[in-house]
């Protein structure tokens, strides 16, 4: 094992005298760092295939492996499951020792088998959805086989997480651990029940769902919702409560927010999944539940970029200088963006008009890119020259570059699903003066295609952003520093009496 | 380990005391606008718990004060909408298709009905408009396999051509002269010659004689002497240069070999008589509508 050997002290808090260092795993973090970057560049590439595929139909080149439906899972999972997961546990596994002073529980062999089994994870799930097996279950593709695999990788992840916990050397439990904790323990209930599966032989790939009918679709979305309510917003929370802080050097800014919105969050999220269930077969008062609870969530959400956004007080010049907090800042903007969109689309008016429009993958992207991919920029930004033992990164510069080109890709991405999605929900209720839909649905197709385009193209500039970050992580590995105009503070503004 | 509490230098804030890696908290209060925001949307979604369907009972649930019902209010949406065309519709239904196509008002209303219905339902095989495809004829020209009258192509809609599901539906069959060995390669190389031959291009003209001796002993029962094409079996003209599947001298050896079934659907198994009757005036007034 390479574990640091650091003091405590040496962080940004100042020294605190007598105290025992601890030895933390930092070996296992850096393997998840590097599959975070992996899993991104491979899941951006395969979302800008799946995207040009919708503008070009000709590039599912007549194979069933490189067909839409099939790709299109391979994205999703790509990039939740394999670049935010990655994140997660990178993120978690280092944050959660830091905090408590303690060393990952179980050893090193556990925690290697915590890497190993979630890529075998990836890996068993990438390589079904191409080969056409699937549950059909959105964000739930992976068969019974791979689902029981996770289960054990899952179950130790908790177990390592509460060990470290339970062993730390710190009196309280800090923020960031809650909503990590709170991550793995709704992500096990959601993953078990969401795939009661009931296999059809010992040695085939085909299950059938223990719920049937409008049960079924409602276990989904329970599920489907608080995948992204759990997975990407509290896991990322997490993380967002340990890297702002210290990228930012400024305390929280408030303590009892950071409880209040915690609780209200996790209470009030898990119900809201219904929302996607919209003018369905779904009894109506499961209907309400799903709207009125996703309503009731806004202000929770927020409360996390209040404190986000907050703690920069005394600390907002920094933007300037430190490209790396500007992720982190912006990460934290999209997040407030996204969520407030979010009980927007639950409304059942507006989502009689967004639903099963382009508006909905829209906003699912402002959370991803914005706020899922920009936290994770930030934090592996944040972690690589520490875990590599580097003086600073590579070139602050190239982070900035990164910075522009990731957000105007997502202007491009989000703004054109915008347009997009509003124009195909007016197309498909558009009337004629006699009582005639105005349109088909082919000709919202068609109308949709330079929209479709650009998203494409946001997808590329996305892309070229995260390529610039690997060149540069990968130069902060060899400890490289590159020659460029520094970043400084902009000199304080003095009066001068005007006597020349 | 005893908490410290400090206060914050740019703030004038204390924080709590706690510290983990350097970070600290500071013990700010909830911002009262995010508190009383919050607190309104909860009372919002109190109110609307009282006003729409909220409370599982068991199997069923409270209705709400304002009785709204998503189901009940979609069914009157609907008829709603029928009624408002209703007027029309009692017409068309009793209308002949003649009767249709003279009625300016009622053919406005059919023409408008029909190219809804059509380009959800024809425009994928036919084309947006009736622009047709490689076996899915063009419906905007005036050459016609089955007929171009509105009740032949009422017919049409109504029955299909080949169809599985429907009796009465549309059928013949053009013999596989090759798969079948009727004739013979060379045979069916010079009977292309001669087809190519019929709208006057480049062919063998030899070659093209001995095509027409097989012609006239194999295909002029259906096509006719002068591949003028015969509408009762909907035998295609072969004498025009509009080509279902394609008049080049290797697609028409293709179509001898292997001959042509092209299937349409039987739509009175799907759609109502109002909106085929509309499908059937608008197809005809297309542009190739006979009378």
């Amino acid at each position: 094992m390479t574990a640091a050997t650091l003091s405590h002290g040496s962080s940004v808090g100042g020294e605190r005298a007598g105290e025992e260092t601890v030895s933390y795993n930092e070996a296992v973090v850096r393997l998840f760092v590097i599959a975070t970057m992996f899993w991104g560049v491979i899941g951006f590439l395969a979302g800008i295939f799946i995207a040009f595929e919708l503008a070009f139909p000709a590039l599912n080149l007549g194979l069933e492996w490189t067909s839409f439906g099939r790709l299109r899972p391979l994205h999703t999972s790509a990039v939740v499951f394999a670049f935010g997961g990655n994140a997660l546990f990178a993120t978690s596994l280092y944050v959660v020792q830091r905090t408590c002073r303690a060393t990952l529980w179980g050893g090193p062999a556990v925690a290697n088998f915590l890497f190993v089994g979630y890529q075998i994870f990836i890996v068993l799930a990438a390589s079904g959805y191409v080969l056409g097996i699937t549950q059909g279950k959105e964000y739930a593709e992976p068969e019974w086989y791979v689902d029981l695999w996770l289960t054990v990788v899952w179950v130790v992840y908790l177990l390592v997480f509460v060990g470290t916990i339970m062993q730390r050397r710190e009196p309280h439990i800090y923020v960031a651990n809650w909503f990590y904790l709170a991550m793995i323990v709704t992500i096990a209930m959601l993953h078990l029940v969401n795939n009661l599966n009931v296999p059809v032989s010992f040695f085939g790939t085909t299950s059938y769902s223990y719920f049937s009918g409008v049960q079924g679709a409602l276990v989904q979305w329970w599920y489907g919702h608080n995948a992204v309510g759990f997975f990407l917003t509290a896991g990322f929370l997490g993380m967002m409560y340990y890297f702002i802080p210290k990228q930012a050097g400024r305390p929280v800014y408030s303590y009892r927010l950071s409880i209040i919105h915690f609780w209200s969050l996790i209470f009030l999220y898990i119900w809201a999944g219904p929302h996607h269930l919209h003018y369905t077969a779904l009894p109506e008062w499961a209907q309400t539940l799903g709207m009125t609870f996703s309503i009731m969530l806004w202000m929770p959400s927020w409360g996390g970029m209040i404190n986000g956004i907050m703690t920069l007080s005394g600390a907002w010049d920094k933007l300037r200088t430190d490209p790396v907090l500007r992720f982190l800042v912006t990460s934290v903007a999209f997040y407030g963006m996204s969520t407030f969109e979010g009980p927007v689309m639950s409304i059942k008016a507006v989502n009689a008009l967004s639903h099963y429009t382009d508006w909905t993958v829209g906003h699912v992207h402002s959370g991803a890119l914005g706020w899922v991919a920009f936290v994770s920029f930030g934090a592996v930004y944040f972690l690589v020259p520490k875990l590599w033992k580097a003086e600073r990164l590579y070139s602050l510069r190239l982070v900035s570059y990164h910075f522009w080109t990731a957000t105007i890709g997502i202007v491009l991405y989000i703004t054109s699903m915008w347009i997009s999605g509003i124009m195909q929900g007016l197309m498909w209720r558009a009337y004629d003066n006699l009582g005639f839909l105005q349109y088909s649905f082919v000709e919202t197709v068609a109308a949709m295609h330079p929209f479709y385009v650009i998203r494409a193209l946001g997808g590329v500039l996305f892309l070229i952003g995260a390529l610039i970050m690997v060149y540069n992580l990968w130069r902060t590995t060899k400890g490289d520093i590159r020659v460029e105009k520094p970043y400084v503070t902009a000199p304080t503004r003095k009066f001068a009496p005007a006597a020349e | 380990m005893p908490t410290k509490v400090e206060k914050d230098s740019f703030s004038g804030v204390d924080t709590t005391g706690h510290e983990w890696d350097g970070i600290q908290e500071l013990n700010n209060p909830l911002p009262k606008w995010w508190l009383y925001v919050f607190y309104v949307c909860v009372v919002f979604s109190v109110v609307y718990w009282v006003l729409y369907p909220a409370i599982p009972l068991g199997k069923t649930h409270t209705a709400g004060i304002l009785g709204y019902a998503q189901r009940e209010t979609v069914v009157a949406d609907i008829a709603k909408a029928r009624a408002a065309q209703g007027a029309y519709r009692s017409k068309i239904e009793s209308a002949s298709l003649d009767q249709i196509v003279a009625d300016q008002d009622l053919l406005g209303f059919a023409i408008a009905g029909g190219r809804a219905a059509f380009a959800d339902n024809c425009s994928a095989c036919h084309g947006a408009g009736g622009a047709g495809a490689k076996g899915y004829p063009t419906l905007a020209d005036d050459d016609w396999l089955w007929g171009g009258k509105a009740d032949d192509i009422h017919t049409t809609l109504l029955h299909g051509v080949r169809s599985t599901n429907d009796d009465d539906t549309r059928v013949s069959e053009m013999p596989k002269f090759g798969v079948d060995d009727l004739l013979t390669a060379a045979q069916i190389n010079d009977t292309a010659e001669y087809v190519l031959s019929l709208t006057g291009r480049e062919s063998d003209k030899t070659a093209a004689g001995r095509g027409a001796a097989v012609f006239a002993e194999q295909c002029v029962a259906c096509h006719g002497e002068k591949g003028e094409g015969m509408r009762e079996v909907g035998a295609p003209r072969l004498n025009d240069n509009i080509w279902l599947y394609g008049g080049d001298k290797k697609t028409v050896v293709e179509t001898i070999t292997y001959a042509r079934a092209g299937v349409m659907p039987a739509w009175g198994a799907r759609l109502d008589p109002v909106t085929i009757k509309q499908l059937a005036v608008y197809v005809h007034s297309l542009g190739g509508g006979e009378k």
